[in-house]
């Protein structure tokens, strides 16, 4: 059933949309850029980081366009000042309290909307230790802004296994396994969906990891089977 | 944060899935696979093996320079050298020209039948097309194989009788299109792990029905609308049964059966013994299960069958098959968007592999090797006098190891199988690897079968050469070089070109069969001029529009994403009258279990591959999969040492006490050497399609001591299904 298209106007322009639409895909559609972090096409678009909010007329808060979809008659500002100022302090609070040295796309974000890295000094940094529990892939939840993309392809936008979900509330959220426990003795596969769909680096392949701890591929592939399950110390094979 | 120094495209070398890599690279490592979210085939998913399991390129046990062995083998005396001091290395020349002395000299001395090749279904097409032109027109013989005779070969006897093709007649992808599945025979969780997803899909978010047909209760019977708990081996019964219910109560479709099919009358009357209750007594199914799946399957708009293993393996594995495409008959659900007959092949490259005519019976696309036209056409392709090339059926798989001997098979080429493993009854094999008089191995490493060898010729993995795989859906997608070959190692066509030309010199032809291809392109360009099929298909396409499905009939056809919409290939689908037959052993009360062989999610095959990468460390020993009604009543607890015996053998695993076998049946996967699972089962073949009977041997289980396990790795504690 085909439904017939709604007229709404997106920074001045205005245009023709089909009503089942996102303001997301709709800005696209006529070239205008909207920033995103947590969304991937290849997921269920959950408006957890509210990076791609956007102001609409009558709308009392700023609106996710990951997730909104269009309506006759709508007015959408996708750059105003009250966007970017959101943006920015997003920006800001992620700087805050996690490492984004490996998600180069937030942090020439950060620089396009001048988010001061060190607007919140005293922030308590989320650093938890490296979990290396099984021979595939590492858990650096230090880089997680919990975008929640590996929970939903572990899930239903992929794999249907449910190994991870949230632990804890508030700022204690993680992602983890439940009760945390070691990964192989969870429902999980090791597919790597999670790992191909983390931006920020905290889900990594286990031999991309050793090769940045500085073992070269000799030593990596010439690892011992308790070694590699991360059981053992690997710290005298450091070159 | 490391960035790639390059990031190349290719496709898995596991599975018939045919999933799209990208492989990150820097100094010659491969330190990270992704996959394109756009592809058609995976959109970005993988499974743990294709992610992860690359490694056995870099493993320190490969071997990447050419070996002849130091003490000289004799026939019967034939030993296993795993150890390289009992190798000497030598220079390809040496090798090369050691192999083509023997092997001409057998040949002269012996003739065509005393020579013999297993091909290689996770080699490319050019790789498979050069081996079987090496020995069609060098030694004049057909006695050409490789794995797909112990896998699909049921399913394509079968489908080749009934409607006169080998291969899935849909796209994978289509699943989400069917109203109505079957799935029997086969656990793509674990064996097709993207095919599985999208099944999941297509029950979760696309409304599609599940009916699970098995032995054995897999993860996908979480997602069946209907689940029919089957006997081992008697999916004849069970499948009768549903067409038995469909005739009766007038679901069948007429139009169909009249402008698509003939044999309906013989047919439908061979149907009228094979009553739900009569498939009840047989199978174990209750009857009421029987008569809603057949229901259920033919009012559905679209309904479509999926099987793998399961079925042909078995001998009656013909007759099984032939049970689902009667299905497919009489209801009409073949020749649309989301039906058809749909074998999930296992290798990445057995639809290629067979497409390119590694099989005994058949030149490369499937062209009988016992008709006079087809046999001229090669000779022209390959510059013979007319007659030179055989007309005889050459020898399957299994039959070419068993005719080792005085008159038999004298030298055998085994380019990257491990018969050692994978053949049924071992004990036998073993034997028989003894016999021969000349071995070649051709692999990555010194496997079971390759320990047996005078030579090992090192060959290129898949990330070191260029070529194409063919997948289960008929896409021929390119395999590109991502590295260097490893060490001396070289791409298998590039040994096969250099071989071929020292034994042509040797028998002193006077004409070239030619083997001066600068890339495998060349060889995929004089394979798709006599293959009408693959005329279309060609590198500078493939590298334009990504894979393409066969038949590609001309460089402008696009290709075909479903077969047979208006005709098949025979004409009429053909309805074959059925009977059922029990298997070759059955449980008494000295060996009262079935025995199931099979994969697991973390290996592959013979475990060449697997079980040298980290994958083995996420499944390191060899288990039995028990139900618990029966470990209880054997007093066997999860984790014991078990001795399991058939009549030919007997080895010694940890017990997996689990409910996904039902009871009756145990389950053991054939990777491990350790407790290698084929020497349990036995080689007693379909009498059609010579496949032998992996799923349904008899044994007994016992308790063993803990001591008996021997060298174990230490167990890994496993939280999935």
């Amino acid at each position: 059933m085909e439904s017939s298209p709604v007229s709404l106007t997106i920074d001045g322009r205005t245009i023709q949309a089909s009503p089942d639409m996102t303001i997301l895909e709709a800005a696209q559609q006529i070239g205008i850029e909207i920033p995103t972090i947590c969304y991937h096409e290849h997921c269920t678009a959950n408006a957890l980081c509210r990076i791609c909010v956007v102001e609409v007329s009558n709308a009392r808060a700023l609106v996710p366009a990951c997730i909104a979809t269009v309506q006759e008659g709508m007015e959408v500002q996708t750059h105003s000042e009250r966007v970017h100022r959101a943006r920015r302090t997003i920006l800001e609070m992620l700087h805050s309290s996690v490492d984004l040295s490996e998600a180069p796309e937030i942090l020439a974000m950060a620089r396009n909307y001048n988010a001061d890295p060190q607007r919140f000094p005293d922030a308590w940094r989320r650093e938890p230790p490296v979990i290396d529990d099984n021979p595939m892939y590492i858990r650096d939840y230090a880089k997680c802004i919990l975008c929640w993309r590996c929970v939903q392809v572990c899930a239903e936008d992929a794999q249907y296994t449910y190994a991870i979900n949230f632990s804890g509330r508030g700022y204690e959220t993680q992602i983890s396994t439940f009760f945390h426990h070691p990964m192989p003795e969870t429902t999980c596969v090791f597919c790597g969906q999670c790992v191909g769909v983390c931006p920020t680096g905290a889900l990594k392949p286990k031999r991309e990891w050793l090769l940045e701890q500085g073992y070269a591929p000799e030593v990596i592939m010439n690892l011992t089977r308790s070694e590699r399950r991360g059981k053992k110390r690997r710290a005298n094979l450091a070159v | 944060m490391l960035t790639p120094e390059r990031i190349v495209s290719t496709v898995c070398p596991f599975c018939g899935v045919g999933c799209n890599l990208e492989l990150h690279v820097r100094d010659g490592f491969i330190y990270k696979v992704t996959s394109p979210f756009e592809s058609v085939v995976n959109h970005g998913n993988l499974c743990v093996k294709g992610r992860f399991g690359y490694d056995f390129i870099y493993n320190p046990q490969r071997v990447t320079v050419p070996l002849i062995r130091k003490t000289p083998q004799r026939p019967g005396e034939r030993t296993q050298a795993f150890d390289l001091s009992e190798w000497r290395e030598v220079s390809w020349d040496e090798a090369l020209d050691y192999v083509a002395d023997r092997l001409v000299e057998i040949y002269r001395r012996e003739g065509s039948h005393a020579m013999a090749v297993y091909c290689c279904a996770k080699a490319t097409n050019e790789d498979n097309y050069l081996l079987q032109k090496m020995f069609r027109a060098l030694f004049r013989t057909n006695n050409v194989d490789h794995c797909t005779r112990l896998c699909h070969a049921a399913s394509v006897v079968a489908l080749q009788m009934a409607i006169g093709s080998a291969a899935m007649s849909n796209t994978a992808a289509e699943v989400i299109e069917n109203d109505v599945f079957i799935l029997t025979g086969s656990n793509p969780t674990e064996n097709h792990p993207i095919i599985a997803l999208q099944m999941k899909a297509a029950v979760r978010k696309h409304g599609a029905k599940l009916i699970v047909v098995d032995p054995r209760r897999i993860e996908m019977v979480d997602y069946a609308t209907l689940y029919l708990p089957i006997k081992p081996g008697t999916d004849v019964p069970v499948f009768s049964a549903m067409a038995h219910v469909i005739l009766k109560e007038g679901l069948y479709n007429r139009q169909f059966i009249a402008e698509r099919t003939e044999n309906f009358d013989a047919f439908a009357a061979s149907m009228e013994k094979f009553t739900p209750e009569y498939a009840e007594s047989i199978s174990g199914v209750d009857r009421n299960l029987i008569i809603e799946a057949a229901r259920l399957y033919a009012t559905a708009k679209n309904a479509a069958i999926y099987w793998a293993l399961g079925i042909p393996e078995s001998s009656h594995g013909v007759a099984n098959a032939l049970s689902l495409i009667n299905l497919a008959l009489l209801t009409g659900h073949i020749g649309r968007r989301g039906t058809g007959l749909n074998p999930l092949r296992g290798q990445n490259n057995v639809q290629g592999a067979s497409d390119s005519g590694a099989m005994p019976w058949h030149y490369p696309g499937y062209q009988r090797v016992d008709v006079e036209q087809n046999a001229r056409r090669w000779e022209q392709a390959w510059h013979i006098e007319p007659g030179g090339l055989s007309r005889e059926l050459g020898l399957t798989t299994t039959e070419i190891l068993s005719s080792v001997g005085q008159g038999g098979v004298r030298a055998l080429y085994i380019m990257g199988e491990n018969p050692m493993m994978s053949e049924p009854n071992l004990n036998h094999t073993r034997k028989k690897m003894q016999e021969l008089e000349f071995l070649v191995a051709q692999d990555l490493f010194i496997n079971e079968s390759g320990a047996f060898a005078d030579v090992f010729l090192p060959a290129a993995s898949w990330a070191e050469k260029e070529g194409t795989f063919t997948n289960t859906d008929r896409r021929v997608q390119r395999v590109r070089q991502v590295i260097p070959p490893r060490g001396q190692s070289r791409p298998d066509w590039e040994i096969i070109c250099d071989l071929a030309k020292r034994i042509e010199k040797r028998l002193g032809r006077p004409q070239t069969a030619y083997w001066d291809y600068r890339h495998p392109s060349e060889v995929l360009e004089e394979m798709g001029r006599y293959v009408p099929e693959y005329a279309g298909v060609t590198y500078e396409r493939l590298e334009r529009e990504g894979g393409l499905q066969t038949p590609v009939w001309d460089h402008q056809h696009p290709g075909t994403p479903f077969l047979f919409a208006d005709t098949f290939p025979r004409g009429r689908g053909k309805f074959h009258p059925l009977e059922y037959a029990p298997n070759a052993e059955m449980p008494d009360e000295d060996y009262p279990f079935v025995l199931s062989t099979g994969r697991v999610l973390e290996h592959w095959h013979g475990g060449t591959l697997t079980r040298h990468s980290w994958l083995d460390d996420l499944f390191p020993e060899p288990l039995v999969d028990i139900h618990p009604g029966d470990a209880a009543r054997l007093g066997i607890q999860d984790g014991d040492a078990v001795r399991v015996t058939s009549r030919r053998g007997s080895i010694v695993l940890r017990a997996h006490i689990t409910p996904k076998t039902n009871p009756g049946v145990v389950f053991i996967p054939f990777h491990f050497r350790e407790a290698a699972a084929n020497l349990l089962t036995h080689d007693i073949l379909d009498p059609q399609a010579k496949i032998p009977e992996y799923k349904a041997a008899v044994v007994r289980v016992t308790k063993a001591r803990p001591e008996e396990l021997g060298a174990r790795a230490e167990p890994q504690v496993r939280g999935r299904y």
